[in-house]
């Protein structure tokens, strides 16, 4: 059985970034396992702009994003292994892995980076009622086809769905020829950034239904119809505001969840609200040494977030490979959400073992305007920041200050809160 | 004349009304912040779009390359610039900032690849 | 001249044609679709009924009974996934005993063996996830659960490999008698040709649709109304929530649903039960999931509906006399209906399919084959070898080191021999049934793209013709830029 200091499972943005990140601080023993035929992840069929702002202050498309990291561990050497599917992860961190060239095997870690991605909500997960006939496309399969292989998928479509890989997808296959007949969404507001919907549907004059579902899809060999109708607030459709829409074509773009079926082999511990796993302030899982970043970790709206946080996760990981990072009983202090936060990565952090500032990420549970979110050390204040808006599509951060957390005697718990202004 | 814009720079989306006398800016009503006036006034006189594409590409690894405008274009020529990449195959290898179409569509900007496909 | 036509290539006809190829005849498996496993029998509960459901004397009764003792051999000889997990029909608080008692009764007049009733200590000790409403139990350990979908092609590819002829694509318009044989007019659904087959019998096999070609030539007429029921599949990972296949007595709120584990490791919930005009009409209803959700939590606890991957509806073949047709119409000689085929009828093909066998053999008197194969090996799953077997099987063909559909964890190897194998797959549907690559939690939303690409190097098909489900199903209209 070959070793490893660090094996980290996907060459995506976060695996590009955790190992560059591990590489330049002293870890020379790594392998990349990435399931595809290249580097660089879902990024390679992103191929809109709009990437890199704040890592490179350039708007980059998909691939280039991508070929900047994936020059950068080229630079550094940093073995990887295409077209090889991790099947199998155990707690004393043995991998196993295939492909057609060495056949099944298992690799041995000091430590790993779990760094798999996500994937889309499927219809089935959706439950939409009707026929099931071809034509029904998660936006990123559609995506795919568009941009990898040069096919179209259809030619007259319905998107439902305003998360931003469908409003992209919206103007993508506009650009491409098809007619977008309709945008709708299940929620009063869209899950996609302003931007895109200003560009990906206004510029092209197609319509945004909030509150909107999917009722029915009609078509037996292929899709010819789909009916939508306005939701109540208990995001049931309302009977008689049904409209019928003829099109070959529904795009679905209702949602990521991180991939997480071989974390959960290892025994790694998920949290309900993220579906991803639950970490410290290291980003390290309940299992010594395995640490997780990116959109396994929680999905993310911005690549940029997610570059920083794997190297985050990497630099953590090679101190842990050198030992630096002695868990010697280091008490785990939660950092609880309340008022509309739905969850923090991380969800808890020992203050020892932090750097000196760590970014706390988090998600919104609806629409605030005019709040402010607040940051408790124990019961006392620390921060109270105005947000003028803040959305459930859109990744919220605070920094907490490690000599801060290590001057407030008898830390037991921080607390992210929402409240008025 | 008046239009009704909705400003991008933030997730905030401000509904922003701008009062025009012919081709001049007068007025910009409804923004939270300078950004949303600069926004506006530019969205109104002289919109401009990133335009990114794929083209098929002969004898590579992939087998298509991501392109772009190598600069803004006037939001008015989106559909020509698209449509000027019809039928365009480029040979492998290509590079990134590779010249992919020259002057796309008289507006001086060039069609460059934004991704890599070397020799198959 | 064919010497016997069947029509349908459901679990019936390719079991009838199965049992058929034993003998030296001239056989030929007529179906519309563009895949043999394309009808009710795609879309069922998946279950091998031990017999205690149907009246004793009815044609139901006999056949489930006979098949069920049958499918050990057979899962073995065809190489399908078979499972004698137990069934257990429950009785809830406020429910009669007594219904239990009637179905034990019924059972063992059928010749069910093992019935028995448990009271809620028995029923915990082998089910804890039934829910706490469940207070006694009918216990059937000779009830299973198997795919259908390789039972179907199972049986289809050794009635091919043992000689029969089957013409997919094809859809029967008419049926006319002639003297001493029966011509057919089929129309082809890939390049609309029609043509005309003679053959010496007909075999009836057409589902829902057996109705319509019966009253072709026959003047007693039958009517199937299709009746719909409509399922949720749910994870692998709810795939523990029991580990039997779990019946409830009609209650206030009708007829049961059951929730079962399916032969690969999901839950399966459903059925619903709705009669229906179109023959055609396999769409779910948001009233229909519903209540299925709801209903399943009566003899469950914590049946785990946030893991449901798909939702999808099947239909039954109900004829009005509410038991199987099987046998010669009276006033049609040579023209075999098996028709009114819904439950439990694919716990009753592999003894339809010996029957109706029998019925021809009597009829044409024919030889038997020397060289009959009864075996038919399936598709190689690589995740059943040591890891030295899977190591040389890579080293010879490396595809099998390639995995497509990642939620299931299937090769290129695997889709590679669905594809090349004997009435091998045409479409992504015919590759997830054989294979199970796009059955998964993401719905073939990452391995579809690939899936095409290996069907379309594999036969040379073009992109344009690869769909999901035969003509009309496919998936890209153009290239881009040119639609």
């Amino acid at each position: 059985m070959e070793n490893y200091d660090l094996v980290i499972i996907g060459g995506g943005p976060a695996g590009l970034a955790a190992a560059i990140s591990a590489k330049d601080n002293g870890i020379d023993n790594i392998l990349i396992i990435e399931r595809d035929k290249e580097l660089g992840g879902i990024l390679n069929q992103c191929i809109h702009n709009g990437f890199g702002l704040h890592t490179f202050k350039e708007e980059l498309t998909g691939p280039e994003y991508a070929s900047r990291y994936i020059d950068m561990a080229l630079e550094r050497k940093i073995p990887y292994k295409l077209n090889t599917m991790v099947m199998d992860i155990s707690e004393d961190k043995t991998v196993t892995a295939m492909n057609h060239e060495d056949g099944m095997f298992e690799i041995k870690a000091k430590a790993i980076i779990l760094a798999m991605g996500c994937r889309e909500r499927s219809r089935g997960a959706l439950n939409i009622p009707g026929y099931r006939p071809a034509g029904i496309y998660s936006a990123g399969t559609a995506q795919r086809l568009v941009n990898m292989e040069g096919y179209m998928p259809g030619k007259e479509v319905v998107i439902l769905g305003s998360g931003d890989i469908g409003l992209i997808m919206a103007r993508r296959m506009t650009l491409e020829g098809a007619k977008v007949k309709v945008v709708a969404e299940l929620m009063p507001y869209s899950g996609g950034l302003k931007r895109n919907i200003v560009q990906c549907l206004n510029d092209f004059d197609i319509p945004l239904k909030l509150s909107h579902t999917v009722v029915d899809i009609e078509g037996k060999e292929r899709v010819k119809a789909v009916t939508i109708a306005q939701v109540g607030p208990d995001r049931k459709p309302i009977p008689g505001t049904e409209e019928r829409y003829t099109c070959d074509t529904l795009l679905l773009s209702c949602g990521l969840i991180p991939e997480n079926e071989l974390s959960r082999g290892a025994g790694v511990k998920m949290s309900p609200v993220t579906s991803g796993p639950i970490v410290n302030e290291s980003l390290e899982t309940n299992i010594e040494g395995v640490f997780a970043c990116g959109n396994v970790l929680h999905v993310h709206d911005l690549v940029d977030y997610v570059s920083q946080e794997a190297a985050t996760a990497g630099k953590n990981a090679a101190a842990y490979i050198k030992g630096e990072r002695s868990n010697s009983g280091e008490k785990e202090i939660p950092i609880t959400c309340e008022g509309g936060v739905r969850y923090t990565v991380p969800s808890s952090l020992r203050p020892a073992l932090m750097d000196e500032k760590l970014t706390v990420r988090f998600r919104v549970g609806d629409v605030y305007k005019g709040k402010a979110l607040c940051l408790y050390y124990n019961d006392k204040l620390i921060l109270k920041k105005k947000r003028p808006v803040m959305a459930p599509g859109e990744m919220e951060q605070l920094d907490l200050k490690k000599e801060d957390l290590l001057n407030t005697p008898d830390l037991s718990k921080v607390t992210i809160r929402i409240e008025e202004a | 004349m008046v239009k009704e814009l909705t400003c991008i720079n933030c997730p905030l989306g401000c509904s922003l009304t701008v009062t025009l006398e012919g081709d001049k800016v007068t007025e910009v009503k409804g923004n939270t912040c300078p950004r949303g006036e600069a926004y506006a006034k530019k969205e109104v006189t002289n919109p401009t779009r990133i335009v990114t594409s794929t083209v098929r590409v002969a004898g590579g690894t992939k087998e298509m390359i991501n392109v772009k405008t190598e600069k803004d274009i006037p939001k008015g020529l989106i559909f020509d610039v698209a449509g000027a990449l019809k039928g365009v195959t480029v040979s492998a290898p290509v590079a990134i900032g590779d010249i992919i179409l020259k002057d796309v569509c008289g507006t001086g900007v060039n069609i460059i690849a934004a991704g890599n496909v070397p020799l198959r | 001249m064919y010497d016997a036509v069947i029509i349908g290539a459901g679990v019936i006809g390719s079991a009838i044609a199965r049992e058929l190829s034993r003998f030296d005849l001239n056989i030929c498996v007529i179906e519309k679709d563009e895949d043999v496993c394309n009808g009710t029998s795609k879309a069922n509960s998946a279950i091998i009924h031990a017999g205690f459901d149907a009246v004793p004397g009815t044609l139901k009764a006999r056949f489930n009974v006979l098949g069920n003792r049958m499918m050990d051999t057979i899962s073995k000889e065809l190489d399908i996934p078979f499972k004698r997990c137990g069934s257990l029909v429950t009785c809830l608080k406020g429910q009669d005993r007594s219904e239990l008692e009637k179905l034990l009764k019924r059972g063992e007049e059928n010749g069910v063996t093992g019935l028995k009733i448990l009271n809620r200590d028995e029923i915990l000790e082998i089910e804890p996830g039934v829910s706490d409403e469940v207070e006694f139990a009918l216990f059937a350990p000779t009830g299973g659960i198997v795919c259908p979908f390789n039972m179907t092609i199972a049986y289809a590819e050794n009635a091919f490999t043992n000689g029969v002829n089957f013409m997919l694509n094809t859809e029967v318009t008419n049926i006319t008698k002639e003297n001493d044989h029966y011509k057919i007019n089929t129309l082809n659904h890939e390049d609309g040709n029609k043509d005309v087959l003679e053959t010496k019998l007909v075999i009836n096999a057409a589902g829902v649709y057996a109705d319509k070609l019966n009253n072709m030539v026959s003047e007693r007429k039958l009517h199937i109304t299709a009746r719909k029921g409509e399922y949720l599949l749910l994870d692998k990972e709810a795939g523990s929530t029991v580990s039997h296949t779990i019946f409830q007595l009609p209650g206030v709120m009708g007829k049961g649903v059951l929730v079962t584990p399916t032969v690969h490791g999901n839950l399966l919930v459903g059925p619903t039960a709705t009669d229906i005009e179109d023959k055609e009409g396999v769409n779910t209803t948001a009233e229909g999931l519903e209540r299925v959700s709801k209903m399943s939590g009566l003899s469950v606890k914590n049946v785990p509906l946030r893991q449901v991957i798909t939702s999808f509806a099947g239909l039954r073949a109900h004829e009005d006399s509410d038991d199987f047709i099987i046998g010669e119409a009276p006033d049609a000689k040579g023209f075999i209906n098996v028709a009114g085929i819904e439950s439990p009828g694919l716990s009753s093909a592999p003894s339809i399919g010996v029957y109706v066998s029998e019925l021809v053999e009597e009829m044409l008197k024919p030889n038997k084959k020397a060289d009959f194969n009864p075996i038919r090996k399936g598709i190689l799953n690589p995740e059943t070898l040591t890891l030295e077997e899977r190591n040389k099987l890579i080293k010879e063909k490396p595809a099998y080191g390639n995995i497509i559909c990642r939620c299931e964890m299937v090769t290129e190897g695997e889709i590679i021999d669905a594809i090349t194998r004997p009435l091998g797959a045409r479409s992504l549907d015919a590759i997830k049934r054989r294979t199970r690559a796009g059955m998964g939690r993401c719905q073939a939303g990452f391995c579809s793209p690939r899936s095409m690409e290996i069907l379309q190097r594999e036969t040379g098909m073009s992109i344009y013709k690869i769909g999901k489900n035969g003509p009309g199903s496919e998936f890209v209209v153009g290239k881009n830029k040119e639609i």
